[in-house]
């Protein structure tokens, strides 16, 4: 076992789990302003994009850097983007819409934002689900090909994130343009020759 | 511009008699048992749809002031959409500093008899400040309970003398890009406009606040002079006002001309119609002490529960056209 690694690591961990931890600390002081419950969605929201597209982002490192190390943590980041995800969708179920529970259906079918939002968590969902070593052999190349699904639970993050702003898109559309640049990476590699296998 | 020409008596003072009476009864049964007029707000989401005409149990007869636990202060002077300041919640108590209340003038123009420009002092001195407790349920799905200063705008507007042509009141918010940071992003088409039909502006509830709290109205709740029209969506009650016009056409409105899918000019709170982007059938009330991490949603009143003083000025209107 190489003991830097397992350095690194719990590093990573900790540092993912840091907005976690501040977040519970400002609901305990009751640090969140006037409207705590759209505070907690906000920011769950936010670290689940933002790790979303630092997932994305290992790929093409390892491509520019020419080093190997930065898949290594693709999947720790993917699945802590899928854990505050789940933190994003639980806040709004529980603590928001608690005690309205008919209200759920009529938002996740009528409200575009909703719709997108929820099905970008669904895509997700199988996605965390085989990340393990074990479900990695028993799909081979399918395993690939499945979490290519990533790419379209990015967008649909993004898109969540335009559709529910009122006027000012000026924050979603920075998340835009680094999902395109990540995308686009890909795109022009791609289309320059084929990617070797793992990417 | 879709164009609406309403009849515009000042319907407010004209009030059907079985309206005026089913508030009467409501205030009694509320006098009789506090605890049944809890039960009834607390009950108020399982019922069906309330009639148009009901009054919030909490409210004092005249809609004037509510008994609701009230937003505290740092809650309603740190949480505001006023994107002249910035577009964030917490943009315009940071930024609003740089706004000057004081001098401040208004100009009357349009449909009526006197007009000019008028220092705040002139235009609001003949007029007792009045204390008024209102809901304000903000369009986003939030809402609060809100203390504010203010004289009843119809007084205001009678002194200028409308004439017959006057159908309409529009209001203009400041637009300088020295006093307000958030002018530069073109967030909204500025300067912030909105309007109000004869009657509505005419009605009593419909307030000019200039306090809250018993202070002067702070500069991110729009001083040194704001509406306040508690049962329609926030965004109606246009802050930090420079210009007042009585016209014969329905003005043009900020939000309106920004997505006019979804934001009527009338905008009267309604859980039977849905925002594009949010369930309005209910809301997360900012209001009290403590932390509200696991405070409760409740159901969002039609007419923001100021139907007994509000619905007849909209009888006959199709109000999933006029939203």
């Amino acid at each position: 076992m190489d003991w830097r690694w397992v350095g690194l690591k719990a590093l990573a961990h900790a540092l993912a789990l840091w907005p976690l931890a501040w977040l519970v600390r400002a609901v305990i002081d009751d640090g969140l302003g006037a409207d705590p419950v759209a505070a907690i969605t906000h920011f769950t929201g936010d670290w689940a994009l933002r790790l979303l597209l630092l997932g994305l982002a290992l790929t093409p490192l390892r491509r520019l850097l020419g080093q190997p190390w930065p898949l290594r943590f693709r999947r720790l980041v993917g699945l802590y983007a899928f854990f505050y995800a789940c933190l994003h969708l639980a806040t709004y179920l529980v603590l928001d819409l608690g005690g309205f529970w008919a209200q759920i259906f009529e938002d996740i079918a009528k409200r575009p934002y909703i719709t997108v939002g929820f099905s970008a968590w669904l895509l997700l969902l199988p996605l965390a689900l085989t990340s393990t070593r074990g479900w990695m052999r028993r799909l081979g190349r399918r395993w690939g090909q499945l979490h290519r699904a990533v790419y379209l639970a990015g967008a649909l993050a993004v898109l969540h994130f335009l559709w529910l702003v009122k006027s000012d898109l000026r924050e979603p559309a920075v998340y835009a343009a680094i999902l395109v640049v990540l995308l686009g990476l890909r795109l022009w590699w791609r289309l320059r020759r084929p990617l070797p296998q793992g990417a | 511009m879709r164009r609406f020409d309403y009849p515009a008596p000042p319907s407010s003072e004209i009030t059907p008699e079985p309206v005026y009476r089913a508030r009467r009864q409501l205030l009694g049964l509320g006098l009789a048992s506090p605890l049944l007029a809890l039960a009834g707000c607390a009950g108020a989401e399982d019922a069906a749809p309330a009639p148009a005409a009901a009054a919030a149990a909490t409210d004092s007869p005249d809609g004037f002031r509510t008994r609701e636990v009230p937003t505290r202060w740092e809650d309603v002077t740190s949480y505001n959409n006023f994107y002249e300041f910035g577009t964030g919640k917490a943009d315009p108590a940071r930024n609003a500093h740089t706004l000057k209340p004081s001098p401040w003038a208004v100009v009357v123009g349009g449909e009526a008899e006197l007009t000019g420009t008028f220092g705040l002092e002139d235009f609001l001195r003949p007029h007792p400040v009045q204390d008024r407790i209102y809901r304000l349920r903000c369009v986003e799905g939030w809402s609060m309970v809100v203390p504010w200063q203010g004289v009843p705008l119809g007084e205001v507007l009678k002194r200028f003398k409308p004439t017959s042509r006057a159908k309409y009141v529009a209001f203009t918010t400041l637009a300088d890009p020295v006093q307000m940071p958030g002018i530069r992003f073109p967030a909204l088409d500025w300067p912030y406009r909105e309007g109000l039909r004869m009657d509505e502006a005419m009605n009593p509830l419909t307030l000019l606040a200039t306090g809250l709290y018993g202070k002067p109205l702070p500069n991110q709740n729009g001083a040194p002079l704001r509406l306040v029209v508690p049962w329609k969506y926030g965004f109606k009650s246009i802050k930090s006002i420079v210009r007042i016009d009585f016209t014969e056409q329905m003005p043009a409105t900020s939000w309106n001309l920004a997505q006019p899918s979804e934001y009527g000019f009338y905008s009267n709170v309604n859980p039977d119609v849905d925002h594009p982007r949010w369930s309005q059938r209910s809301e997360r009330r900012i209001a009290g002490e403590g932390n509200r991490v696991f405070a409760e949603r409740i159901a969002t009143l039609p007419f923001n529960g100021y139907g007994a003083q509000v619905a007849a000025m909209y009888s006959g209107m199709d109000l999933r056209q006029w939203f």
